[in-house]
């Protein structure tokens, strides 16, 4: 298969463009420099946005793009990440529907769905997608996936996937790595909800089933058996910092307005609320098990901790 | 410092209790394998640092008697109760008679209100000791990894009547029928007789309620005995476990239709307090 992969550059991305580069021809674009490429990756530095990406499509004949390239920097401004992250996915869906290529797998995330004190345990494809309630920047993850769910119905010929991931463990820079290679992590008093966590690689694993033909609709992943996040922090070799809700929602707004934090206050309900995913849908029709368990994921993540210090 | 502190506290609560109860916990941990909690947070461990206290409440004040016990089949099953009492002391004793009295102990799980995740403390305690929101998905998930259920179909209908109103059945909601059909659960009728008499209550408070948001305010009369403040008399309960029944037919049916199935649970209730009622001497015999 010949696949466009975008934000290969990212650590995610290279990680996915690692495994399917061996079996597949992978064509990277991004518009940060990426230069650990392996020798047959050829990668386009462009911003998917600029109409010149066009071209690389237009003569790519490719069978299928992975769209990675979404912002998750909460630093950003929101508009900044608004028309990144939904102008871009609009091109690449553009750019099938233009150029006849059969499948997109598009990277959504099981926030979307948001954690929420009336949250079903565990919530399957068809839940509402509620995480823009509290928390404005996911907002545009969410437009994201709804983006690609009208792709459905619009254009049937394209096989769409859209994956939603539970919180990614692994060398990602994201929140919850970054939140479990904490020392003295913050929790809430009185609060410890389930968490799912899932392997780097199982993502990518579950990229390529994606790309098995015949494979279309929304799946959530579900990682790793869930586990009380106080479990998570002990096996991360944290020691938490119980806070009382009210007191470290302002703590927390204060010290991200003066640039001390890495996350910004409403990302605290994830402390107290679950936001699980059902994964029966990506066992039964996507053949997806994950092949880490949580004693390896979170191995995992201390062996990357290792490496980025 | 905190961990020492917490091994000294386990080291002293494993050393006081009985074996048996040891052995009872135990068995309840091996049924979710080697894992510190089961999927929605129960953590049968916990159940040794609450069941000291809760085993006085349910073996000196209420005196609790179980009945029928054995009807309760091994795998999944819903048990349907009556609910009164103004506070759910009702679900904590049948839990307890579950785990101290049942053969094989069986962890009940059981339905709480939207409300309680969102509070601190409450909802860890909650969730450890294997009670779930109430979802009805959340309650499929339960039934088909084979767990008991435990629901109230009168809801706050049932705990918060007041004393003219005692022993009288209110109206069942259905969407436990539906989950049964659908998951093919057999159905455990289950009466309490005593706990309405444990907060006698002449009055519920309806508008003072409806201004404050509040399901009801009832008035009980409990401190007017000297010396008993807030808590609860200490009537006798008798639990009264039904045998199974199992209902057949399409989980999508008419109201009608499911309302008539339900009628069936509703009876068999009504059977187990018509029962109970007789065959206690008093509210304390």
């Amino acid at each position: 298969m010949r696949i466009a992969l975008t934000g290969i550059s990212g650590r995610f991305g290279a990680r996915v463009a690692r495994r399917l580069h061996r079996h597949h021809a992978v064509v990277g674009l991004d518009r940060r420099p990426f230069n650990r490429a392996p020798a047959d990756v050829e990668v386009h530095r462009i911003d998917i946005r600029r109409k010149r990406s066009e071209a690389i499509f237009r003569g790519g004949g490719f069978d299928a793009v992975v769209h990675l390239n979404l912002m998750h920097d909460l630093r950003a401004s929101s508009a900044d990440h608004y028309t990144f992250n939904v102008q871009g996915t609009a091109r690449v869906v553009e750019y099938c529907q233009k150029h006849g290529i059969g499948k997109l797998v598009l990277m959504s995330s099981a926030n979307v769905y948001g954690p929420r004190a009336d949250n079903t345990q565990f919530l399957t494809e068809d839940a509402p997608l509620m995480g823009g309630e509290r928390f404005s920047d996911i907002r545009s993850l969410i437009a994201v996936d709804m983006l690609g769910q009208s792709f459905f119905w619009k254009y049937p010929d394209v096989e769409t996937v859209i994956l939603r991931p539970v919180h990614i463990v692994g060398a990602v820079n994201n929140a919850p790595s970054n939140y479990l290679r904490l020392r003295r992590p913050w929790t809430l008093a009185g609060f410890d909800p389930m968490v799912q966590l899932i392997h780097e690689d199982d993502v990518a694993r579950a990229i390529e089933e994606a790309l098995r033909p015949g494979i279309r609709g929304v799946f959530n992943l579900p990682g790793c058996r869930p586990a009380p996040l106080s479990v998570l922090i002990e096996m991360a070799r944290g020691r938490p910092r119980p806070i009382p809700h009210p007191l470290a929602e302002t703590l927390l707004d204060k010290a991200w307005a003066l640039r001390l934090a890495r996350f910004p206050a409403p990302e605290l309900d994830h402390l107290r609320y679950v936001c699980m995913v059902d994964g029966a849908r990506a066992r039964d029709v996507l053949g997806f098990a994950p092949a880490h368990d949580l004693d390896a994921t979170m191995t995992h993540l201390r062996r990357t901790r290792l490496m980025s210090a | 410092m905190l961990s020492a502190l917490q091994d000294i506290l386990v080291e002293a609560v494993d050393s006081r209790l009985p074996s048996e109860l040891l052995d009872r916990i135990d068995e309840l941990q091996a049924a979710i394998g080697d894992r510190p909690a089961d999927d929605f947070g129960f953590t049968p461990e916990q159940i040794k640092y609450v069941v000291p206290v809760v085993e006085q409440v349910y073996r000196r004040w209420f005196r609790v008697e179980p009945i029928g016990l054995e009807h309760i089949p091994p795998g999944r099953v819903l048990l349907i109760a009556n609910h009164s009492g103004q506070v759910p002391i009702d679900a904590m004793m049948i839990a307890t008679a579950l785990i101290l009295d049942a053969d094989p102990p069986r962890a009940v799980r059981s339905m709480v209100e939207r409300w309680v995740p969102s509070l601190p403390f409450v909802s860890v305690f909650f969730s450890r000791l294997g009670q779930v929101l109430g979802t009805p998905e959340n309650c499929r998930t339960l039934l088909r990894e084979e767990h008991p259920v435990l629901v109230f179909p009168e809801g706050v209908r049932g705990i918060n009547k007041t004393w003219d109103h005692a022993y009288e059945l209110q109206a069942f909601g259905h969407g436990f029928m539906r989950l049964a059909l659908e998951t093919n659960t057999p159905i455990v009728p289950v009466g309490v007789v005593g706990a309405e008499e444990q907060y006698p209550t002449p009055w519920n408070l309806t508008g003072v309620a409806k201004a404050l948001g509040l399901p009801a305010v009832p008035v009980p009369l409990n401190p007017l005995v000297p010396g008993l403040g807030l808590l609860p008399l200490p009537v006798k309960y008798r639990i009264y476990f039904g045998r199974p029944l199992t209902f057949i037919g399409d989980p999508d049916d008419d109201e009608a239709e499911i309302a008539a199935r339900v009628g069936v649970v509703r009876d068999a209730v009504d059977g187990l307090l018509r029962r109970g009622l007789i065959e206690r001497k008093g509210w304390f015999r």
